[in-house]
C-alpha cells in the first residue's frame, strides 16, 4: 500500500469516520488503491449483523431503517446505514434523499449514514455495496442496515449480501404482491407490512402468509418467515421487528446457518468481483489490435460469437488453459 | 474503470418553510450527472457538517431564504474548518443580499453566492469547472 493508503487504513481502524468516508468514496470510484486497503481490512470485518431492507418505493424503508437504528442505539450499539437509490441510466446522476427520513439520527455521532447511487453497472453495484459493508464492519459497526429499492434484479442481488433480509410492503398492493413473487419470496427472512393503519392491511398480511405457506417447502428446522405489521412513522411494531431480527440472528448462529451463509456470501462476492474483472480484461482484449482482428472475423461470419468468446477466454487464462496454474486445483 | 462522480450535498440550515428552489437545483445537478444528497428542511449547522463528512461530498450548497444566512453560514464554515475540511467547495443561494454575499465570500469561506434568478445551468457549469480535476 502507498503511504497515504496505509494512513487511511490506520485511521479507519482507529475509528476516524472521515477515513471511512474517504475509503467508501474510493471504493465507489473503483479506485485500485482501495482494493489494497480492502484486502487488509478483511480480517477486521465479520462482526456486524447485516440487515438488508428492500421493498417498493414509498413503502417506508427509510423510516424503518431509522427506527431500527434507534432501537439498536438504545442498546448502545453502533450503527451503519447504507442507502442505495437508483442512478438515472440516461444522465448518470442521482437524487439521494433517504436522509430526509432519518432526522432523529443526524445528531448521533455513532450512526454513520452513507447514500449511494446504483451507478448503472450491474455487477458493480453488488461489489461496491459489499465493499462498503465491509468497510463499515471493519470500522466497528455492530449493525449495518442496507436499504435498497427492490424494483430491479440488481437491488435483489444486493440484499443477498445481508444476513437478515427484510422485505417491506404496504397495504392495498394487489399487483405488488404478484410482483413480489419474483425472487423475493426466496430471499425474505422477514416480511413487513408497513403503514398498517391503512385499509387492507390485514388482507395483505393474509396474502403474504398464504404465499409463504404455498411457497418453497420448508421443514421445521428452517426459519419460518413471519409477516409483521408496523406503522413505522409512529413507532408501531418496531420493537417487535428489532426483536424478530434478533431472533433470526440467534437462529443463524445456533443452527450453524451463519457459517453456511457466510460461505455463500463470500462465494457470491468472489463471483461478482470476477464477473467485473474478467469482463473488464476481456473488453480490454477486444479493444486491442488482436481483438479488432477477431471482431472483423466475427463480422465477416468467419467465426461465431461463442467460438470468439472461447478464444478470448483461452487468451485470458493463458495458452495452456490455466491447467498448470498453482493454487487452485479443480 | 474509474468512475468519479461529483457528489453535492444541498442543505437547508435554519427555519426555511419550503424547499422548492433547492430541489429544482438538485434536479438540475442530477440531470448533469451528479449525485445529489438532500437531507430535508430545518437542519442545524452541526448535522450539516457531519453529513458532509460522512457522505464525503465535493460540494456543499447552502440554501437559505429566511435571512439568517449571516448567522448560519459562518458557523457552518467555521465547523468545517475545525474538521479540516478545507477542500470542500461551499456555495450558497437563496435570499442573500449582494453586500452580505460579498462578506461571505471574502471572510467566511464561501466560494460563490448564487442570488435569486440564477439559472440552474450556471450553477451546474460553475461546479463542473471547479471540480473538473477531482
Amino acid at each position: 500500500m502507498s503511504e497515504s493508503t496505509v494512513e487511511l487504513y490506520r485511521r479507519l481502524l482507529d475509528g476516524d469516520r472521515r477515513a471511512a468516508a474517504r475509503l467508501i468514496t474510493m471504493v465507489e470510484n473503483a479506485d485500485p488503491a482501495a482494493r489494497e486497503v480492502l484486502k487488509s481490512l478483511h480480517r477486521h470485518s465479520g462482526n456486524a449483523h447485516i440487515v438488508g431492507l428492500t421493498g417498493s418505493p414509498g413503502s417506508g424503508k427509510s423510516t424503518i431503517a431509522c427506527r431500527l437504528a434507534q432501537h439498536y442505539r438504545g442498546r448502545d450499539a453502533s450503527v451503519g446505514i447504507i442507502c442505495v437509490d437508483p442512478t438515472s441510466p440516461f444522465t448518470g446522476g442521482a437524487l439521494l434523499g433517504d436522509r430526509v427520513r432519518m432526522q432523529e439520527l443526524s445528531a448521533d455521532p455513532d450512526v454513520f449514514i452513507r447514500s449511494m447511487g446504483s451507478r448503472g453497472a450491474l455487477g458493480g453495484l453488488s461489489v461496491a455495496t459489499n465493499d462498503v459493508i465491509n468497510v463499515l464492519d471493519a470500522f466497528g459497526k455492530d449493525y449495518i442496515i442496507v436499504e435498497t429499492v427492490g424494483a430491479g434484479q440488481v437491488e435483489i442481488e444486493v440484499v443477498k449480501f445481508s444476513h437478515t433480509c427484510v422485505v417491506v410492503t404496504m397495504p392495498g398492493g394487489g399487483d405488488e404482491i404478484q410482483a413480489i413473487k419474483a425472487g423475493i419470496l426466496e430471499i425474505a427472512d422477514i416480511f413487513v407490512v408497513n403503514k398498517a393503519d391503512r385499509e387492507g392491511a390485514m388482507r395483505t398480511v393474509a396474502d403474504l402468509e398464504m404465499m409463504i405457506e404455498t411457497g418453497p417447502g420448508r421443514d421445521e428446522r428452517e426459519w419460518k418467515t413471519p409477516v409483521l405489521t408496523t406503522v413505522a412513522l409512529e413507532e408501531g411494531g418496531m420493537a417487535e421487528l428489532a426483536s424478530v431480527a434478533d431472533d433470526h440472528w440467534r437462529f443463524l448462529r445456533e443452527t450453524g446457518r451463519l457459517a453456511e451463509k457466510t460461505i455463500s456470501r463470500m462465494k457470491a462476492e468472489v463471483v461478482e468481483i470476477l464477473n467485473l474483472r474478467v469482463a473488464s480484461a476481456a473488453v480490454d482484449l477486444l479493444e486491442s489490435e488482436g481483438g479488432r482482428a477477431l471482431l472483423n472475423r466475427l463480422a465477416d461470419r468467419e467465426i461465431d460469437p461463442h467460438s470468439a468468446a472461447e478464444e478470448v477466454l483461452e487468451e485470458l487464462l493463458g495458452r495452456d488453459g490455466g491447467k498448470d496454474r498453482p493454487g487452485i486445483n479443480p | 474503470m474509474m468512475e468519479r462522480k461529483i457528489r453535492v450535498f444541498l442543505a437547508k440550515p435554519g427555519l426555511d418553510g419550503h424547499d422548492r428552489g433547492v430541489l429544482i437545483v438538485g434536479q438540475a445537478l442530477r440531470d448533469a450527472g451528479m449525485e445529489v444528497i438532500y437531507s430535508g428542511l430545518k437542519q442545524t449547522p452541526e448535522t450539516i457538517v457531519e453529513a458532509s463528512l460522512q457522505e464525503d461530498v465535493n460540494v456543499l450548497g447552502l440554501s437559505i431564504l429566511s435571512g439568517a444566512h449571516m448567522a448560519l453560514i459562518p458557523r457552518i464554515t467555521e465547523l468545517l474548518s475545525g474538521q479540516g475540511a478545507d477542500d470542500l467547495l461551499v456555495i450558497a443561494g437563496g435570499v442573500i443580499p449582494d453586500d452580505d454575499a460579498e462578506v461571505l465570500v471574502r471572510d467566511y469561506g464561501v466560494a460563490r453566492v448564487f442570488g435569486p434568478g440564477t439559472g440552474t445551468a450556471d450553477i451546474v457549469r460553475y461546479i463542473q469547472e471547479k471540480k473538473a480535476r477531482r
